[in-house]
């Protein structure tokens, strides 16, 4: 539906929110005001959407190990291997790996084609890596994979516990409502994570608990509740199990939860107190939780609680799952985990498959599950899995043990990758790679962490070859032999035929029940609003499970007891520290989409490791070191962020960085794969490792105009910045020339060069001079280079003379901005305490100066540090 | 009855001399004023200007007639000192005996003349004067004519580039491996050396004049490798030696020039000197600001108050258009001296600062020079630099300006996107061990 003239109504590509955007070619976004995810918000990375669409390094046409083929020749290439693998070794040996990211309708049709045609239900997707915990907690309690609440419950609440979530960050918009509306009316938050994040600015108190040991902290409550004469009587009558799972919280005594979490007597007390009291109240968890080889059970034990107390499907009370992706909960919904069929129909269940099949007139039905993510790639791995195809997404950076998840692909006889990005870590180990259409060419629906369905639109043409995924997949369906099963001309009638299989599944009583749109035409489709399922006859909307029906054989809730487990690896003397791993603001997975925006990238321009001071001296690590990350599965090479943000004997790596743009810090390469016994999903907070300092002989900072390809030092790390790229660059020994570095660097043999060299210091300073301007700038000493980044940045991009940009800072008329703390109008952390100084006493205050938060709200939290940091210096004036 | 003041040598250092004593002692002595020259006071180093044509003899004058007249000096211009007679304090001329009570000798310096054939030529000159100056300019008349200047020095540079923007065709012939030794590192000085050349001026480094050519006029300079420059004019600017004679004659203690202690006097309590006919620890000088300094040191002593000259550090710049040149302080590299060097070739651009310790002892700069007199003043003051270092050389308009970042200024990274020191707002509930108070 078109909000205005040349307008598109779409949904944001990124985190689980499912924002609404108001879209036009070559215009920045805006929130949608009319969404009922975001009313308008928006967060940093959806503010920059607009500047990630662009076709540089896109995938415009399909090729065969590089060399540009026909599409027919593609898709006869992939249908040809898949019906050879199949008939040759079976069906189970091909498998897709998908992702998040795509649209629920790409979804439907590869779960039919594998499930339905080949007759494998070998698909996964790399929300494996992100929510199955929940999937699976959800269907061992409630017999669906079901979020009972809706986000009004996180405004709605009296109290919201944010466990294992950094909210801020990976779900800003969320996290802006629950700000609002705790400033509205005084909502308790609390949060529970082993390091304290920038969500933890909202938190009234914050439980920093010891990695791992957040089911000791549920069962603790869950006694305390039992304890306290809490439980709901009238409630455990929709409940089994409730006695088994209070059997087993009693070992959770206040004592021992103490222990085990390192949290304090009182502080535990508080908090069950506080949680017991507050009959409104909603624990919102996230990756801190599923990521973990006990992840089923620790989501278990915070349903337990919700179950016992009856607070779940109430107005502002409930457990809520936040996911990570788009469309992590389309994926879900379709059956695109190797574990379920289409419509949260099961596959252990006949009668389940029976009517899928009989729906679809397929000649086969996949019988058992399928391989989850590790699994899949173990068997790539052993020879098990001779055709693969990825579809948009990127496992040989994103998955456990990511080195070997290479070698295994590059085991595979035959590998097709989807994608919109030409180079990836992972399109580098294609046979065959197609070109998907991306976000704002293609068209379909995704449905947000709380069950809301909105379309994605196109509003830009589709570039070169691009095909959108659903198509793809149809054209190889055909291309096997399948006619008229993938015959859809539109994601309107996949959709359509979608919402049919629905009904049938509502009619087996399941809660995925969508059929009244199963008749929508292809306008109505166009202009279809957001809307929460169910969208049934029977009902529409709305919260589930507060009639205490549930999707279980016995229409009760089955409770499980837990009993707690460590992480799999323990520190050791090798590994002594933990590895924690993670989101940042501006960032989005593999940063194939958010690198592409300079201002995205200004936040944080390299991967880091927050270490904690304490532990930094341990290891003799200094402020900006260098710091190699290692285990015997692999090692990162990254920048050391000494905080007390990260406890003492836990590090902090993002998951974002590739080979495409740092020269060794794919963090996944250091995480076991170690996976949860339910769930598949892997531990990925809880690798050991050990940290060392890394012995640079010199260190370098690079900003050039236009292209900077990888350079080859030992440490490299290039971003985005002004009008080209930046770099932050180390290695072992110094070049012998260092303008002949700069020219090969910079890939300008002919510019002229203009040197400062400090010999004694061993600093040098060279720009590059091409067409009477300056073609880029480095900076190199044996220390990290002090200069004003943001300022050279913008020097470069503005035409600033070489001289002032050699100076490294802005002149002494100029303050230094400092680092960027808002992207949206490029605010930094000087300009702010600046303002601080000059009366400005509130986030808003700070906003109505410089504009900084006014936008897309995701740096307040920074603002309110600022502020914070700056009141004890102005008040001790 | 006031004292008895006797000057002789009516030059930059006297006149400054005068200047302050009158300024603050009006009444104080009874002032003699000997000068070689017919004429009063000008300034030395503007003659460059008035040989190329910039300025004339009437804008360089800084003491007239009618200045000493209006204080009363008695001017003794153009009459010769022929001896001091210290025993009975009188200075002897040509007309006669003058009695001091004190005697300032401030004779300054004569050109050094190389000692080689022909030196006596017609057509040859040193570049001292302002009779030195017009004879250039005449030379500079005849069309077609040729000058060899012998000395790549300032002086040396000054005359050649002013001769050279009379019309005439000029070479200089410089014994040194690069022009401006004293004031220039190698590299500015062959950026110099370029930009001369550009302009028209012939250049020979390491050239060694074997003598001078001529029967009744001079016509040309031979090197000892057998070159030879025709030449109508040779400027000798080789270098000055103080001119101690009179102080020689009269018994004073003599080195390279007159020794005086850091109060300008000599060994006679009666008798000062100052100037570049002045020894000072050793060292004698040829630049203006010391020679400044030390009339600002005599003047005190005259009057009775205590003062000390101490040597500053010096700067130069070349008075020749469109060439951009400044050096100050000592750039010579050495133990404990680590230098800053800014090159861009393109632009013709060099700068070089020479450090030690905390502080900077030395700049060379070459085509862009609108930092140097702050460079100067940091070297002068001994400003310590350490903290600005990476950023020195691109002059005051980077200096000082706020702190860095400090860790988004060494990685791109933010240092403290949120608190993470001080008092954390949130009543952070930590580990057992710091137990909080329940509310």
């Amino acid at each position: 539906m078109a909000a205005s003239a040349g307008v598109t109504r779409t949904t944001c590509p990124y985190c689980g929110v499912g924002c609404g955007v108001l879209a036009r070619a070559g215009q920045p976004v805006k929130g949608d005001p009319e969404h009922p995810a975001n009313l308008g918000r928006l967060c940093s990375k959806g503010s920059a959407l607009s500047e990630t669409v662009g076709l540089e390094g896109r995938l415009l046409h399909p090729e065969a190990r590089g060399q540009r083929i026909t599409w027919d020749d593609a898709i006869a290439r992939v249908a040809r291997a898949f019906s050879e693998a199949a008939a040759e070794h079976g069906p189970d040996s091909t498998a897709l790996y998908v992702s998040g990211q795509l649209l629920t309708e790409d979804y439907y049709i590869a779960n039919k084609l594998m499930k339905g045609y080949i007759g494998t239900a070998n698909i996964d997707t790399n929300s494996r890596l992100c929510m199955a915990s929940s999937v699976a907690g959800h269907k061992r309690a409630f017999g669906s994979d079901t979020v009972p609440g809706t986000y009004e419950d996180l405004e709605q609440a009296d109290m919201v516990v944010l466990v294992g979530s950094n909210l801020a960050w990976c779900h800003p918009v969320l996290y802006q409502r629950l700000a609002a509306a705790k400033a509205k009316r005084g909502i308790r938050v609390v949060t529970v994570d082993p390091r304290r994040t920038a969500t933890a600015d909202l938190a009234d108190y914050e439980l920093r608990l010891a990695p791992g040991s957040d089911a000791w902290l549920f069962n603790g409550l869950l006694a305390a509740i039992e304890a306290a004469g809490a439980l709901d009587p009238d409630y455990a009558a929709h409940l089994d199990g409730a006695e088994e799972a209070l059997a087993a919280a009693r070992d959770a005594t206040l004592a021992r939860v103490a222990t085990e979490t390192g949290l304090a007597l009182q502080t535990l007390t508080r908090f069950y107190t506080d949680w017991i009291a507050t009959e409104r109240v909603v624990t919102v968890y996230s990756q801190g939780i599923n990521q973990s080889a006990s992840g089923t059970d620790k989501v278990s034990s915070i349903l337990n609680t919700h179950l016992v107390t009856g607070r779940i499907g109430r107005v502002g009370s409930g457990p809520f799952s936040v996911t990570g992706q788009p469309n992590a909960m389309g994926g879900r919904e379709v059956g695109g985990l190797a574990n379920m069929l289409a419509c949260h129909l099961e596959i252990e269940n006949p009668a389940h498959r029976s009517a899928v099949q009989g729906f679809w007139a397929s000649p086969t039905i996949s019988t058992q599950p399928g391989l989850k993510a590790i699994d899949l790639f173990r068997a790539c791995a052993d020879g098990r899995i001779k055709a693969l195809w990825i579809m948009s997404t990127n496992p040989a950076v994103s998955l456990p043990e990511a080195d070997a998840v290479r070698a295994a692909i590059e085991a595979v006889p035959f590998v097709a990758v989807s994608d919109i990005i030409a180079r990836t870590d992972t399109t580098a180990l294609a046979d065959v790679v197609l070109p998907a259409s991306g976000w704002g060419e293609k068209s379909g629906t995704v449905t947000n962490s709380d069950r809301t369905i909105s379309r994605q639109r196109a509003f830009l043409p589709t570039p070169g070859e691009a095909r959108p995924d659903w198509k793809i997949i149809c054209d190889v369906g055909r291309a096997m032999g399948w006619e008229d099963a993938f015959a859809h001309e539109s994601p309107a009638a996949v959709f359509r035929e979608y919402a049919a299989l629905s009904g049938v599944a509502g009619a087996l009583g399941r809660d995925f029940d969508i059929s009244a749109l199963a008749e929508i035409d292809d306008t109505a489709y166009d202009r279809l609003a957001p809307v929460r399922w169910p969208v049934s006859a029977t009902k529409q909307g709305g919260r589930f499970f507060a009639d205490g029906r549930f999707y279980t054989p016995s229409g009760r809730a089955q409770l499980r007891p837990v009993a707690p487990r460590a992480p799999e690896v323990r520190p050791s003397a090798e590994t002594p520290l933990i590895l924690n791993t993670g989101r940042v603001r501006d960032h989005w997975h593999t940063l194939t989409r958010t690198a592409r925006s300079a201002r995205l990238s200004r936040h944080i321009g390299e991967p880091f490791a927050e270490v904690h001071p304490d532990d930094a001296a341990r290891y003799g690590i200094g402020v900006a070191d260098l710091v190699c990350v290692s285990n015997p599965l692999g090692e990162v090479v990254v920048r050391a962020l000494l905080t007390e943000r990260t406890p003492k004997g836990s590090v902090f790596v993002p998951m974002h960085w590739t080979d495409q743009f740092a020269s060794k810090a794919r963090v996944d390469t250091l995480v076991p794969g170690l996976v949860d016994p339910y769930s598949g999903q892997p531990e990925s907070k809880a690798a050991t490792v050990a940290i060392a300092r890394f012995g640079a002989a010199w260190h370098g900072f690079a900003a050039v105009r236009g292209e900077l390809a990888p350079p080859g030092t030992a440490y490299w790390a290039r971003a985005k910045a002004g009008a080209g790229w930046q770099a932050e660059l180390a290695d072992t020994e110094a070049p012998a020339d260092w303008e002949a570095f700069a020219r090969t660097l910079f890939a300008a043999p002919e510019a002229q060069a203009i040197t400062v060299h400090d010999s004694a210091r061993q600093s040098v300073r060279v720009a590059l001079i091409a067409d009477g301007q300056v073609a880029g700038v480095l900076f190199a000493a044996p220390e990290p280079v002090e200069i004003a980044r943001a300022h050279v940045v913008a020097g470069l991009a503005e035409g600033a003379s070489a001289a002032a940009l050699l100076a490294g800072r802005p002149g002494a008329d100029r303050p230094d901005p400092g680092a960027t703390v808002c992207a949206c109008f490029d605010v930094g952390a000087n300009t702010v305490l600046a303002a601080i100084e000059d009366g400005a006493e509130s986030v808003e205050a700070i906003g109505k100066v410089l504009r900084a938060g006014t936008n897309c709200g995701s740096c307040r939290p920074e603002l309110r540090a600022l502020l914070e940091r700056a009141r004890p210096r102005l008040a001790a004036e | 009855m006031r004292k008895k003041l006797v000057v002789i040598g009516a030059g930059m250092a006297s006149g400054r001399v005068l200047e302050h004593l009158l300024a603050a002692h009006p009444d104080g002595y009874d002032i003699t004023l000997f000068g070689a020259e017919p004429r009063g006071n000008y300034n030395r180093i503007l003659l460059s200007p008035v040989l190329a044509g910039e300025k004339r003899y009437e804008d360089i004058v800084t003491h007239d007639a009618a200045w000493y007249a209006d204080h009363g000096i008695d001017c003794r211009f153009g009459e010769a000192v022929r001896g001091i007679d210290r025993a009975r304090r009188v200075v002897v001329s040509a007309k006669g005996e003058t009695p001091y009570d004190k005697l300032v000798i401030a004779t300054g310096s004569a050109p050094f003349v190389i000692p080689v054939p022909g030196r006596d030529l017609p057509g040859v000159l040193t570049y001292r004067d302002l009779d030195d100056t017009n004879a250039m300019i005449d030379a500079a008349k005849r069309p077609g004519a040729k000058a060899v200047v012998i000395g790549g020095g300032l002086l040396g540079l000054e005359a050649a580039a002013g001769l050279n923007s009379r019309g005439m065709d000029v070479t200089v012939l410089h014994l040194m491996p690069h022009l401006m030794e004293r004031q220039l590192d190698a590299t500015a000085g062959a950026l110099l050396e370029a930009d001369l050349e550009r302009r028209g001026i012939a250049v020979h480094c390491r050239a060694n004049t074997h003598e001078i050519v001529g029967e009744t006029q001079v016509e040309g300079v031979r090197l000892d490798d057998g070159t030879f420059y025709p030449a109508d004019l040779v400027v000798m600017a080789v270098g000055i030696r103080p001119e101690i004679r009179l102080a020689q004659a009269a018994g004073l203690a003599t080195g390279r020039g007159i020794v005086v202690d850091d109060a300008m006097q000599t060994e006679d309590p009666a008798i000062l000197a100052v100037g570049e006919c002045v020894e000072h620890r050793g060292l004698t000088y040829g630049l203006v600001a010391p020679l400044y300094d030390m009339a600002g040191v005599a003047a005190k002593t005259l009057a009775g108050e205590a003062a000390a000259y101490v040597p500053a550090a010096l700067s130069t710049k070349l008075k020749v258009t469109g060439v951009d040149l400044f050096s100050a302080g000592d750039f010579a590299t050495g133990e404990g001296r680590e230098d800053i060097i800014f090159r861009d070739p393109t632009a013709g651009i060099y700068k070089r600062l020479v450090l030690e310790g905390e502080c900077l002892i030395g700049a060379v700069m070459y085509g862009e020079t609108s930092d140097g007199t702050w460079f100067f003043d940091l070297i002068e003051n001994a400003t310590p630099i350490t903290a600005q270092r990476d950023r020195l050389i691109f002059g005051p308009a980077f200096a000082g300006g706020g702190a860095l970042d400090p860790m988004a200024a060494v990685a791109a990274l933010p240092a403290k996107p949120w608190r993470c020191s001080g008092l954390p707002p949130a009543q952070p509930i930590a580990h057992s061990s710091h137990a909080q108070r329940m509310h």
